[in-house]
């Protein structure tokens, strides 16, 4: 298990240099500067700055030079937010990011699982329609749609919720941006669940269940649902990529100072050293859920020994 | 593997049958044969009647899916009005009506579905961003589909150490954050509509690429295609008349949910600020403007949210429909 | 006998499909009496299977159940879903067709066994451990105590089955229903399996209802049997009786359709047709990205001989590597060592150099639904050699001999424009000799080409087969794990295990004398050692 770990860490070494060398070269050769700003610059201003940040020197140079930095956790100074780092701006996102991805998923498994396995069991019923025609809808209106309209109905016209703001994480402020990231997931999970469930409750060990005289209840929570949620395990890895990439519209929408906010800022300002900062700490957030994914599968699974 | 382990698999038959009229279809032969005549071999005289294909039998099953054919005259109406309505409308794209900003739904001057803050015609406009959401989401699905259908059957077909490099590359590929690679290209190079079509398109290959990937193996190692290697076919042949004609099933159904992904990926660069750009718009750039004006205008964002949410639900309920009357496992 | 343990009366079961009700079984009475056994016979489609899930009310919801089904006098159709919970596992149990697939894979296996007793008897604990131990020591698992924390994927299929007997047995049930228990199972390990039955409901005294298509077991396993055909009851007796005496003619064309006959020798000095010397064939079991493979050797150094117009059987269970030796020597798989067709060395000939020799060596599998191609019509697929090997004809030619195809193989021409999901596993069989026969070929390799198949279209195709070899001369490589059909087709046999020739002879030899232990034991499990000598 150990080994297995530290060698998935080891592959995922190239997935990141590819990440860092694209990343890096497609900024370079982006038109326009970091300082072709709302006004111009004196020139040996420009050429001042231009040195400060090492934008002078050949781009083998500047490439070589940012890798050094990352190895050791520096991602360089901001262009835009000029008194900060990009380390301690992601530092300043991430836990909240994390906060409000973190409930999303959980949310989404919370509520996605049991409809899931609801809609399952009571298969072509009124129960199982509703369900999923609920979760198709979820699925057809993006998040983007969503959230705007929960913060005018449930913030605005109704004046439940605040409609928007962070506030240091107070829990109004995080309900509606926690619930307009996961309810494409629950969707999702929920429709795969189901999918799975049924596909399980046909098998043939779930008929030998029934035949030791077993009731409903022990059938479906002691054999049926363990196996069912395999294929939904394997589904966390991109329901956690889709959960980070739902965050940077929702956080741009309710104004959360989260990373997604930075990242669309930076990608808007041609903050390079901000942009490249979240695409790599992106990149490694995804690697290292995959791995936490997949461990957690092995866990479920005696079947699936890493011992290759 | 499991063929000489079961040589009667055949009985299940006899066990429970499931809902979907067994394991044969309902106008199959199959079944109990009656004992002392011969097979029942005989139904027609000396024309030769056509039989049912696979095709007409999976067009027969989604046409008695009321919800999946309801899906698609939906959407059939989706792609016609977004393609001729522009020029029944008296307004054009970025044609200001000077005596109406802002204004809701109405029947004066032909605003239908109102007007925007700069007093252009919704309508018009939502129609307009249409075609350029729809034709994000046939093109980029195309090239999907192309990259992918031929990097599986290769990887697929090849096999072995070939395979293996290719499907590790693949691997590689779906580790990377892509999302915020296609933003940084929107960024780097410009909002330029063929550089989201190829972006897109790049992005969603991979999964192509592994179902297709899945099924050649699947395949090659079925014995009508063993059979069709003793019989002396080309190998030209044998993909051609064989290979892709019975992977083209779940080729289809993952296209019809490729779709409704790429629009959603287009509408959210969009809705960022990174998809198209003035004069051209999109769902996504609609419902972006929309959010802006939430408060004063709800239509702003209601309609072209509207027309975004009933495509992604039709070609939903299509993909659905269309999975369970192509699925090999209800046959 | 006062009252039977187990009393089916006027059973009926419909099925309400959305296509219309479909009855599966109809008025199917029989009973079986404490300790006894009683088989209940039928080809697929008969409702043996409907009959015996519907004593254990385990079919779907979708099955309206009529008539009913007394144990010890209480009707299960009418009792209460707990009280048959009761019934289930404790008085009643079962045991299925599919070993690898019918145990949990998540839970280790004294769990799943333990399950049943906490269930029924309250054990827990120590007590339930030692009891489960005892259970995987009678039912032959070796190391019980490392077997219990093992979980499914680690067993074999026999042992596999043996775990569920254990599970079956757990609470020492009166009855026990086994669903086809053996017929996943190779004969040799079936033979163990039926042993294995035998002895333990002596010992524990329960009667069996025995599901099987197989009258070779019916005839050394069970008291009494019952005969079904499309949901009915035809026969039922005493299994001397009924197989003595047949009443039905259903039961007596089953008696009959046992491959019969013996095939007419070739001359002795017929020319050699095919030979091979030390055919050897591996597969990559484990690709690495660099250095070298890890390979496993299916066939391990064959050498064979066939004349023309003779037909060699190769014997063996799954695994043995006789379907991968046919299919090297058609040089479909890469393979090492010398095979020569017809005095000519084919063994180094690339794609197109076998291209020729194509039409002359051709192939009839196992598998009547794997082998036809779904999106293709019947014409289409006979047809398809014929383009490759005559591309001067045109189509009315090519539909001409289509049409002779399938007159040969007793087929209706009319069904040609038909797709092969509209056929029946028999006919699929027959288009699949079609298309083989169409090329003219001089060998014909048949991989289990009945084996899918009910013994009684088993029969016809099996007569088909030994005609077209008497009309054409030809050649056959058949390969086939079910013996009595070899026997009847065959003039030499080869038997293979794990790659090897065990044994090697003519026919007759080797299933009167047989000289290796192995090929004893499956002639053994076969119960084909004191089967009379049909003529």
């Amino acid at each position: 298990m150990l080994i297995y770990t530290l060698k998935r860490l080891l592959q995922a070494v190239p997935t990141l240099l590819i990440v860092i060398t694209i990343s890096f070269f497609l900024m370079r050769v982006a038109p326009g500067g970091p300082f072709d700003g709302e006004r111009q610059l004196p020139p040996e201003i420009e050429a001042n700055l231009m040195a400060a940040y090492h934008l002078d020197e050949p781009l083998p140079m500047q490439y070589l030079r940012y890798m050094g930095n990352l190895l050791q956790g520096d991602f360089g100074p901001s262009f835009k937010y000029k008194d900060f780092s990009v380390t301690e701006l992601i530092m300043q996102g991430f836990p909240v990011s994390l906060e409000i991805g973190g409930l999303a998923i959980l949310l989404a498994l919370i509520i996605g699982l049991p409809l899931g396995i609801a809609a399952a069991i009571k298969r072509n019923s009124t129960v199982d329609y509703l369900v999923m025609g609920t979760a198709l809808t979820g699925i057809a209106v993006p998040n983007f749609v969503l959230a705007p309209i929960f913060a005018l109905v449930f913030g605005v016209l109704l004046g439940w919720l605040p409609a928007g703001g962070w506030n240091g994480g107070a829990l109004p402020n995080l309900v509606l941006p926690v619930v307009a990231l996961s309810i494409q997931q629950i969707a999702y999970i929920a429709r795969m669940m189901r999918a799975s469930m049924i596909e399980v409750l046909g098998s043939h060990f779930i008929r030998t269940a029934r035949a030791k005289g077993l009731n409903e209840g022990e059938v479906i929570f002691r054999h049926a649902i363990r196996p069912a949620l395999l294929p939904v395990m394997s589904y966390l890895g991109p329901a956690i990529a889709g959960i980070i990439t739902g965050s940077v519209v929702i956080e741009q929408i309710f104004g959360i100072p989260g990373i997604g906010r930075y990242f669309v800022q930076g990608a808007l300002n041609r903050d390079y050293t901000l942009v490249m900062g979240t695409v790599v700490f992106y990149g490694v957030l995804i690697v290292l859920m995959n791995l936490i994914v997949d461990l957690l599968y092995s866990a479920l699974d005696p079947q699936i020994r890493y011992d290759d | 593997m499991t063929s000489e382990s079961k040589p009667y698999s055949g009985d299940n038959a006899d066990g429970a049958p499931l809902p979907a009229g067994g394991p044969n279809p309902p106008h199959s032969h199959s079944g109990p044969n009656p004992p002392h005549s011969p097979e029942p071999e005989t139904t027609a005289a000396s024309a030769a009647p056509a039989g049912e294909s696979l095709a007409r039998d999976a067009w027969r099953r989604l046409s008695q899916n009321r919800a999946a054919m309801a899906s698609l005259a939906l959407l059939i109406a989706i792609v016609v009005v977004c393609v001729i309505g522009p020029w029944l409308l008296p307004w054009g794209l970025a044609e200001v009506d000077w005596n109406a900003f802002g204004t809701g739904p109405t029947l004066d001057n032909a605003h239908f579905l109102g007007t925007d803050a700069n007093g252009r015609d919704l309508l018009t406009r939502v129609l307009y961003g249409g075609r350029i959401s729809l034709s994000v989401a046939l093109v980029a699905s195309l090239v999907s589909l192309v990259i992918g259908v031929l990097y599986g059957a290769i990887s697929g077909y090849l096999g072995g150490r070939v395979d293996n490099l290719m499907m590790r590359f693949v691997d590689i590929m779906y580790s990377l954050p892509f999302m915020f690679l296609v933003i940084l290209l929107m960024v780097v190079f410009g909002r330029n509509i063929f550089l989201i079509y190829a972006a897109i398109g790049a992005v969603e290959w991979l999964d192509m690429a592994r179902i297709v990937r899945g099924q050649t193996l699947a395949l090659k190692r079925r014995e009508f295609i063993e059979a069709a290697h003793a019989l002396g076919v080309r190998d030209t042949k044998i993909v051609t008349r064989h290979l892709i004609p019975n992977a083209i099933g779940p080729v289809i159904i993952y296209v019809t949910l490729t779709v409704p992904k790429v629009i959603l990926l287009e509408s959210f660069l969009s809705f960022l600020g990174l998809g198209v750009q003035e004069p051209l718009t999109s769902w996504g750039v609609l419902i972006s403007e929309g959010v802006d004006m939430m408060e004063s205008a709800p239509w702003m964002l209601l309609v072209p949210s509207f027309f975004l949410a009933a495509t992604l639900f039709c070609l939903n309920f299509l993909g659905d429909g269309l999975r369970d009357a192509l699925d090999p496992r209800t046959r | 006998m006062t009252q039977p343990l187990l009393d089916v009366d006027k059973l009926s079961v419909t099925f309400q499909l959305p296509t219309g009700p479909v009855t599966a079984v109809k008025d199917v009475s029989f009973s079986i009496a404490e300790g006894e056994t009683l088989a209940l016979v039928g080809e697929s489609g008969s409702g043996k299977s409907v009959t015996s899930t519907a004593a254990m009310r385990l079919l779907p919801e979708l099955a309206e159940t009529t008539g009913a089904i007394r144990f010890n006098g209480e009707n299960l159709l009418e009792v209460s879903a707990k009280r048959m919970r009761r019934v289930r596992g404790n008085d009643i149990s079962m045991i299925f067709q599919e070993p690898m697939t019918s145990l949990n894979p998540l839970h280790r296996i004294g769990r799943q066994i333990g399950e049943v007793l906490t269930k029924h008897k309250g054990l827990k604990g120590d007590a339930n451990r030692r009891r489960v131990l005892e259970l995987l020591k009678q039912v032959g698992i070796p190391e019980p105590e490392r077997r219990f924390s093992s979980y499914p994927y680690e067993l074999s299929g026999g042992q596999r089955q043996r775990v569920m007997i254990a599970m079956a047995l757990a609470c020492e049930p009166k009855l026990l229903i086994a669903d086809e228990p053996t017929t996943a199972l190779d004969v040799t390990v079936q033979a163990q399996i039926l042993d294995l039955l035998k002895s333990l409901q002596t010992q524990y005294g329960m009667a069996i209802l025995f599901i099987t298509h197989d009258l070779s077991i019916v005839r050394h396993f069970a008291d009494h049997v019952a005969v079904m055909r499309q949901g009915e009851v035809v026969e039922s007796g005493r299994t001397v009786d009924v197989f003595d005496a047949p009443q039905h003619d259903y039961t007596r064309m089953l008696l009959d359709a046992i491959p019969r006959g013996r095939k007419a020798p070739a001359p002795a000095d017929a020319p050699v047709m095919l030979s091979a010397r030390d055919v050897k064939v591996r597969f990559v079991t484990h690709r690495r990205l660099f250095g070298g493979n890890a390979y496993f050797e299916a066939v391990r150094g064959i050498d064979l001989t066939i004349r023309r117009g003779e037909t060699l059987g190769i014997v063996g269970e799954s695994g043995s590597g006789k379907s991968t030796l046919g299919r090297a020597l058609l040089r479909l798989l890469e393979s090492e060592g010398d095979i020569r067709f017809e005095e000519s060395d084919i063994s180094a000939l690339d794609k197109s150099g076998m291209r020729p020799l194509r039409s002359k060596l051709q192939v009839v599998f196992q598998d009547p639904f794997g082998s036809l191609s779904p999106r293709m019509t019947v014409g289409d697929i006979i047809s398809e050699g014929l383009k490759v090997h005559h591309p001067e004809l045109n189509r009315r030619q090519r539909e001409a001999e289509v049409i002779a195809a399938l007159e040969e193989v007793a087929l209706d021409p009319a069904m040609r424009n038909r797709y092969p999901h509209e056929f029946s596993g028999g006919q699929r069989q027959r288009i699949a000799i079609a298309r083989a026969l169409i090329l003219k070929p001089e060998l014909l390799l048949l991989d289990e080409p009945t084996s899918a198949l009910d013994r009684s279209v088993q029969v016809r195709v099996i007569d088909l087969l030994r005609n077209l070899q008497q009309k054409y001369g030809l050649t056959y490589l058949f390969i086939s794990h079910d013996l009595s059909v070899v026997r009847a087709l065959s003039d030499h046999v080869l038997v293979m295990k794990e790659g090897r020739v065990i044994e090697q002879g003519p026919a007759e030899t080797i299933f009167t004398e047989p000289a290796e232990p192995y090929t004893r034991a499956l002639l053994k499990a076969a119960f084909l050692e004191n089967e009379e000598v049909a003529a």
